[in-house]
């Protein structure tokens, strides 16, 4: 195992850790991305470029983006909601 | 259920299941060893057999062209689903089905702007080669579909909706899914028809390593494309509407 894998094994376990110990949805949206960043550099260093290549695009961009609206759009309804009240 | 216990019943199933992970890790192969024969058989047979280099996307799309078949219809039928649900609770909430058509910019921070109009062009490029060399290089249709859509995304995020005047760009993203995924279908009943079997190589395979190689590879790829950005988009239109939408009644 080369240093390059190493160190992307360890900062994958602690972007891991962080993604789970974020406790605010959009905060940890946003460290999700992170670590499909993180994730992406790991399959890079293992040499799966194509795997890489998936996952910046989908673990880094699309899941973040989509979380993200998906949030928004059930806060302003809570916010509707709330003004009915 | 006290806590106490509570961490009792917690430490015996961590336990196990550590157990579990270190006997099946233990039977693994040492570190950076393969011998599976299918993956050694299908890295010596991409180059000879359909004229492409990378052994990744003839799996996905010539060995295994039924399997992405399948996945290419998941995401088909997850967009679809996703439409139908926003599109349902919008009518419900009784809001006109038109967007708002403000030329109101939708991001508020300049330098926000201004970055995302200076990517626009150098990601739309990027997809198109993602997306047009996946037989050759790394990446292919779902990776380079997903960057065009990123493309898109950044033109909103410069601060024009994605709904303009009498050019509706949700009906071409509309047409773009549909066609990406019925070309997929196709392609393959192109094979059935040409060649005697479902997703079977048609057209001429080319030189190894020109553009124009892989035979059905690249076209699949394009279709591919097509559907995952298309399918994207309306999704992320779909949101963003509802978001708008949301904004307008407020004020």
């Amino acid at each position: 195992m080369t240093a390059v894998q190493a160190v992307a094994l360890i900062v994958v376990a602690f972007g891991g850790t962080a993604v789970v110990l974020a406790r605010d949805p959009a905060r940890q949206a946003l460290v999700a991305s992170v670590f499909g960043l993180s994730l992406a550099v790991l399959f890079l260093a293992f040499q799966a470029p194509d795997v890489a290549l998936s996952q910046i695009v989908v673990g880094a961009v699309a899941l973040p983006a989509m979380i993200t609206l998906a949030l928004r759009k059930v806060q302003r309804r809570e916010e509707a909601q709330g003004d009915e009240r | 259920m006290s806590r106490r216990l509570r961490l009792c019943v917690f430490g015996v199933g961590a336990l196990g299941f550590a157990a579990l992970l270190v006997w099946g890790l233990a039977g693994l192969a040492s570190f950076g060893e393969f011998d599976g024969r299918y993956g050694q058989l299908l890295a010596h047979l991409t180059v000879p057999e359909r004229k492409a280099t990378s052994s990744i996307s003839v799996t996905t799309f010539d060995f295994r062209g039924v399997d992405t078949l399948g996945e290419e219809f998941i995401l088909f039928t997850a967009a679809v689903g996703v439409l139908v649900l926003l599109r349902i609770q919008r009518a419900g909430e009784d809001v006109a089905a038109e967007p708002a058509r403000t030329r109101r910019p939708t991001a508020d921070s300049k330098t926000l702007r201004s970055i995302a109009a200076a990517l626009v062009g150098p990601v739309l490029v990027l997809g198109l080669y993602i997306v047009a060399h996946g037989h050759l290089t790394p990446g292919g249709g779902f990776q380079g579909g997903v960057i065009l859509m990123t493309a898109f995304l950044l033109i909103y995020l410069a601060g024009t909706h994605l709904h303009m005047g009498r050019a509706r760009p949700l009906d071409a993203m509309e047409i773009s899914e549909a066609l990406g995924a019925a070309g997929f279908a196709l392609l393959g009943i192109g094979g059935m028809v040409l060649a005697g079997a479902y997703l079977q190589n048609f057209i001429s395979f080319g030189m190894v390593g020109s553009l124009l190689s892989g035979g059905v590879i690249p076209l699949l790829n394009v279709s591919v494309g097509f559907e995952v950005m298309g399918a994207l988009l309306v999704v992320l239109a779909e949101l963003l509407d509802q978001r708008l939408l949301m904004r307008r009644d407020h004020r």
